[in-house]
């Protein structure tokens, strides 16, 4: 269970992060998306407590009930695997290279759990058989390097679960991986964040993967959350500038034909110290109005689960 | 492995009989006449001659050469002009010393080039890591010969905690182990500096890969990460460099036996140069020589203990 109240991360003066909040109960499946720099991958690491050491959070972070906003590196180590876990985009690097994946998921669970080698063994096999890994008995005995990346990315779950988490933060999982192989990963993470009823934060860019795999979605940009709601509602139906261009933005087959051109959002995402202090989105903006650029619209109720924030959606007071 | 084993073997040979070949003609090309060190200067040119001739020494180089490396292979190194016992004895009484100091000395610097590398590594940018790196500059930059002095100056002339020199053989094991003390520091202190570093830049490297970060997740502490996943990946690195070290090591004894007078084969080889003592220089060249090779085979039986990835090297 994840409370987050107006969560920010500045490095200096440049805001990563600008007043995040977030509230998760158990078995919630949540998608973050958005552009690279958008702030999803360090909201994803701020729940860890793995923000760079240059990094200054400020808000309020707790995570089944322990305060974690102002939390030492010890308190934290203590949450991580235990009550938090998370896997990362890369599969390839991601594991120790020089070690047998078995050895690798057996060591939390003999430093954590205080396991002994069979015991540990023993689940360290029904994890790799829960994740859908082929042949586990075997896989325990293999190298990174002789599997693949699914297969890579099937250990790191196992891994992440070994101590029974309640929450699983997976930033960009599918991303270096086949499509097809992408698939199975975000099914596998929808039925065990189902099974177990474990929180799943799922980050990604991938619009197609989040709508599979999460219930609510949360649309990022410059360090905010702009808009949210559940899945289906907020891609058929979304609200704010920046979802609709970057829904607009996807490649889709219609009748029969692939667009040739892409519609693009104009301009870059700025630089985190040039980000505009009214609405992020500001500046890039076709619907911008006067006070955009001066006037930070809150994140706000707009009938039924959706919330957004901007100067042209009202607020819908149920 | 058996492939492997097999050229392994075949390089070794090949290259201890390349070694002996230059080894050979260098001696020979070098100006002094071993009949003057056995007769003495003032000896009559006829004795000379007569010895030379009974010596084998008018005989064609390649004739020698052959004569030499035979009796090589059946273990006979020949008989030191000099001191007038076979070369294999004279071997074997100065092996057990140095072979210690060598052993010392490696072990030193491994220990704390390691140890002192992965300190400043996990301090990275901080006090610890300039204060090392300082330290290290300091040490590379420093010859063996002038430490050795200063350490004598201080622990064994001033503190008279150490002796200055000399060796009273393993009958005494403590004393032995105190009159190596010194010598050992002098050996490894140059050594570890640039270890220390080379370990540095290696977990550094190794630091900003994903895995460490997946370690972190699941909530390892600083110190089990940096010893059982960082520090073993940087090892690669760092064996291939302890493999030269230990050459650089063998023949500092050279140095450190001659500053501490210890009754070493670094001793003998400088003895047995000044004398024109061939048979004995060249099958001391030979030894160090082999001790060199030995030890690059094994920092490569080391990387693939090390990493499984590079099992297809053995083959």
């Amino acid at each position: 269970m994840i409370e987050a109240e107006n969560i920010s991360v500045a490095f200096g003066e440049a805001e990563a992060l600008r007043r995040v909040s977030l509230s998760l109960r158990p078995g919630e499946r949540l998608g973050l998306v958005g552009e690279s720099g958008s702030g999803k991958s360090m909201l994803g690491l701020a729940l860890m407590g793995m923000l760079p050491e240059a990094a200054q959070m400020t808000g309020r972070l707790a995570i089944d009930g322990h305060d974690l906003s102002r939390a030492t590196d010890n308190e934290w180590r203590d949450m991580r695997a235990r009550k938090v876990a998370m896997i990362f985009q890369e599969p390839m690097m991601a594991l120790n290279p020089l070690r047998r994946v078995g050895d690798t998921v057996m060591e939390p669970l003999r430093l954590h759990l205080g396991l002994s080698k069979s015991d540990a063994r023993r689940r360290a096999l029904e994890l790799f058989e829960e994740t859908g890994i082929q042949e586990p008995e075997e896989k325990l005995r293999q190298y990174p390097h002789e599997l693949s990346g699914g297969q890579r990315q099937r250990v790191l779950i196992a891994l992440a679960l070994a101590c029974d988490p309640g929450i699983l933060i997976a930033d960009e999982p599918t991303t270096a991986l086949d499509a097809h192989v992408a698939l199975r990963i975000t099914d596998l993470l929808t039925r065990l964040a189902r099974d177990r009823g474990m929180v799943l934060v799922f980050i990604s860019h991938d619009l197609a993967a989040v709508a599979r795999t999460v219930e609510t979605v949360a649309v990022m940009y410059g360090g905010e959350i702009v808009e949210k709601g559940p899945v289906a509602q907020v891609l058929s139906d979304p609200r704010h500038p920046y979802t609709k261009g970057l829904l607009h933005a996807r490649p889709t087959i219609t009748g029969g034909e692939l667009r040739k051109r892409l519609p693009m959002i104009p301009g870059n995402v700025p630089a985190l110290a040039d980000l505009p202090h009214g609405c992020r989105f500001s500046g890039r903006c076709s619907v911008e109005l006067p006070q955009c650029a001066e006037v930070r619209p809150a994140l706000l109720g707009i009938g039924g689960l959706r919330a957004c924030a901007c100067h042209h959606v009202p607020e819908v007071v149920e | 492995m058996q492939v492997f084993l097999i050229k392994r073997t075949l390089g070794f040979l090949t290259t201890i009989l390349a070694i002996s070949v230059i080894v050979f003609l260098v001696m020979n090309v070098l100006p002094g006449d071993p009949s003057v060190t056995i007769l003495g200067i003032d000896s009559s040119e006829d004795a000379r001659a007569a010895l030379r001739a009974q010596l084998g020494l008018d005989d064609p180089i390649w004739q020698r050469y052959l004569h030499w490396i035979w009796g090589v292979a059946q273990g006979d190194f020949g008989t030191s002009y000099f001191f007038r016992v076979p070369v294999g004895e004279l071997i074997a009484e100065r092996l057990p010393l140095t072979l210690s100091l060598a052993a010392f000395g490696t072990l030193a610097t491994v220990v704390l080039g390691i140890v002192l590398g992965v300190i400043a590594a996990a301090n990275h940018g901080r006090a610890g890591d300039w204060i090392i790196m300082l330290l290290s500059q300091l040490g590379i930059a420093i010859p063996a010969f002038w430490l050795s002095m200063l350490l004598v100056l201080l622990f064994a002339v001033k503190l008279r905690w150490l002796p200055p020199g000399g060796f009273p053989g393993w009958d005494e094991p403590v004393a032995a182990l105190r009159s190596l003390i010194l010598p050992t520091t002098a050996l490894a202190l140059v050594q570890s500096a640039v270890l220390a570093r080379v370990t540095r830049s290696s977990a550094l490297e190794v630091m900003r890969l994903d895995f460490v970060r997946t370690a972190r997740a699941t909530g390892m502490t600083r110190g089990r990460i940096l010893g059982r996943h960082i520090l073993p990946n940087a090892l690669v690195p760092i064996v291939t460099i302890v493999g030269m070290q230990v050459a650089a090591v063998v023949t500092g004894t050279i140095v450190i036996e001659n500053v501490f007078y210890l009754p070493g084969l670094g001793r003998l080889v400088f003895q047995s140069i000044s004398n024109r003592d061939l048979f004995t220089v060249q099958a001391l060249v030979v030894l160090f020589a082999a001790i060199v090779v030995t030890a690059n085979f094994l920092v490569d039986i080391a990387y693939v203990l090390i990493d499984p990835r590079l099992k297809g090297r053995l083959s």
